[in-house]
């Protein structure tokens, strides 16, 4: 990069820092639509995000009192250092110290998500905290427990008053409220996006060379610009030790076993370890199992195997671009936005 | 004082002969409580929790710890054929052997003679893909639900939920000999799954219509025979199956469970 380069691009990221602190002080910006992205998959216009109920959602979001012994909150497994992934636990880890089966997922752009979940049992974001905090591994708690908990909790009446209208704490209101939360994290604020929308920055020759392995090889499953196509499919990692079946579980269809969402590429950096079970910890692991891994069986993606042969053809130094491309989808702006974190209720 | 006694008994005369005159005005647009009695026996065995023990039809002895299900959408309809739904958003309910308040189900319904009775046991597919706010009442996941009638990891309600012992039932993780048959299933949101949504239509003609009228609340009785779970076209084996939930099986269950009712008789 050119003195000339860098100049320019600490101008802009100036620009960005000084817009949102701007935009800070102007208040509060409801849901934005990304102009690269498609329209969302969630019904916005029933439940419109105002700053008092993202706030009210941002605070039940780090309320540990949504678990039995009020230990754990939703964030104590979605950190936002990590793109709100649990870093470094393969598994979820949750109250007394119980652990999950799958990977806790990263809360991003879940506004264009069309399932939760690995294997999409949850179809609707409104009812997706519920399988937490009842879930005996998780939080462990009955909802019941849960709302009557925060109406005997201030300022939680008057924070859903503020927000709905009525201290009255329902459970619609407490799942609005969630939602309007994580509707508001957005990540598209990565170099890649930068690029897209042609805002003076470019790849670097490797990223670009990365970005056009990436059409070649990823794309099919996960599609541009949120980066996965929402479906499930087995990638032929193997069945793992609890012998997990994924989707099967949903749809009881023999087709769907051991077939699990396509994850998003965006903030890979942050997310490790990855797959349902977290059992790769590096991209490179991931990167070795599409080329040389991937395990045949019934219901494999055909994609991945394609003229007889399993897995992706990758050379050493075409991962290497790949890897390059993948780290332009990091977004660091989203990690570190302070209307998103714990400290700034 | 004495003309208040027998004012009084005049109108306590007047009130017991009116029993017999009041009949239905036939006026629809007067809208009665009608009472539908779900009561649980096992055979010729009224329901007990823990303490009864019942044998099903392969022969194994049990007892019943917990009992619940969903009853909705209720319709009556006279013997000209005139059916009435009642409003949707007052037609669920949660039946449980533990609350026995929950027994009777009570719905608004115009005055009229009713023959026959009909209800989903269960949550219909549209209700179970509803926005959360439509979700009050017994299907709000935080109310109502003792022990769990909802499943938060596939979004669906559990229809129909039994659990007990049984000496036959293998030992479970927590040291008991447990049985547990959770039925739901509404078809799937995004992917078609299976269906354990069951109407069912009950004629009242031979137990006794129901009159419902002002100042009246006709009891339609229906007896819930459990042991029904049990037979039908694929009999159910505690010993083979101690756990059925969200499995193909499950259908077994459901097409037994379906045959349950019986209209035993109704109290005008």
């Amino acid at each position: 990069m050119s003195k000339l380069q860098w100049l320019i691009l600490s101008g802009f990221i100036f620009l960005i820092f000084a817009c949102s602190k701007s935009e800070q002080i102007a208040g509060f910006i409801g849901f934005q639509q990304p102009a690269t992205f498609p329209a969302p998959a969630y019904n916005l216009a029933n439940n419109p995000v105002t700053k008092e109920g993202f706030e009210l959602g941002r605070k039940l979001f780090y309320e540990s009192r949504l678990s039995r012994n009020n230990t754990i909150s939703c964030g104590f497994c979605h950190l936002q250092t990590s793109a709100f992934t649990h870093h470094g636990h393969d598994v979820s880890h949750g109250i007394d110290d119980r652990l999950g089966s799958r990977n806790s997922p990263p809360i991003m752009n879940l506004a264009w998500n069309t399932t939760f979940m690995w294997d999409g049992g949850v179809f609707d974001m409104d009812l997706q905290p519920i399988a937490p905090i009842t879930n005996f591994v998780e939080m462990d708690e009955t909802m019941e427990n849960v709302l009557n908990k925060l109406r005997n909790t201030p300022p939680y009446p008057a924070m859903f008053k503020k927000a709905f209208g009525s201290d009255e704490i329902t459970t619609a209101h407490m799942m609005k409220a969630l939602s309007q939360f994580m509707l508001m994290l957005v990540s598209d604020q990565s170099k890649y996006d930068s690029v897209t929308r042609k805002q003076g920055v470019s790849f670097t020759t490797e990223e670009e060379q990365g970005y056009e392995l990436y059409q070649q090889k990823c794309s099919s499953c996960h599609k541009e610009p949120l980066f996965t196509d929402h479906s499930f499919r087995n990638n032929g990692i193997g069945v793992g030790p609890n012998n997990d079946k994924g989707r099967y579980a949903i749809t009881l269809n023999p087709d769907d076993k051991y077939k699990f969402k396509v994850p998003g590429l965006r903030n890979l950096a942050y997310t490790a370890p990855y797959m349902h079970d977290g059992r790769f910890y590096t991209l490179q692991a991931v990167l070795n199992h599409y080329t040389s891994e991937v395990q045949d069986g019934a219901t494999l993606d055909p994609l991945l195997k394609q003229n007889g042969r399993l897995g992706i053809a990758l050379t050493t130094n075409e991962q290497q671009k790949l890897l390059a491309f993948l780290n332009t989808l990091n977004d660091r702006n989203f990690i570190t936005d302070k209307r998103f974190s714990e400290e700034s209720q | 004082m004495k003309n208040i006694i027998a004012i009084i008994l005049i109108i306590i005369c007047f009130s017991s002969c009116s029993k017999d005159v009041v009949t239905p005005s036939g006026d629809t647009s007067i809208k009665s409580t009608l009472s539908i009695q779900f009561d649980n026996i096992a055979g010729d065995k009224n329901v007990q929790l823990n303490t009864g023990s019942y044998t099903n039809v392969v022969g194994e002895v049990f007892n019943i710890s917990l009992l619940q299900y969903f009853i909705s959408n209720i319709k009556v309809k006279n013997a000209a054929g005139v059916e009435y739904t009642v409003p949707q958003d007052s037609s669920y309910f949660l039946v449980s052997e533990a609350d026995a308040a929950s027994q009777f189900v009570k719905v608004r319904v115009p005055e009229g003679e009713y023959s026959s009775v009909s209800f989903v046991l269960g949550v219909d597919s549209l209700r179970c893909t509803m926005d959360i706010s439509k979700r009050t009442g017994v299907l709000d996941p935080s109310a109502g639900m003792d022990d769990g009638m909802y499943w938060g990891w596939n979004s669906g309600y559990i229809f129909f939920k039994m659990e007990g012992t049984s000496n036959v039932a293998p030992v479970d993780p927590s040291g008991q000999n447990k049985f547990r048959y959770h039925i739901g299933g509404f078809g799937g949101y995004n992917a078609p799954t299976l269906n354990n949504i069951k109407t069912i239509t009950v004629d009242l003609t031979a137990g006794g219509v129901a009159k419902v009228r002002t100042g009246r609340e006709s009891n339609i009785h229906l007896m819930v025979d459990i042991l029904k779970m049990f037979n039908g076209s694929t009999n159910i084996s505690i010993a083979t199956n101690p756990t059925v939930m969200f499995s193909d099986f499950s259908v077994n269950i459901a097409n037994n469970y379906v045959n349950m009712f019986h209209h035993d008789h109704t109290e005008n």
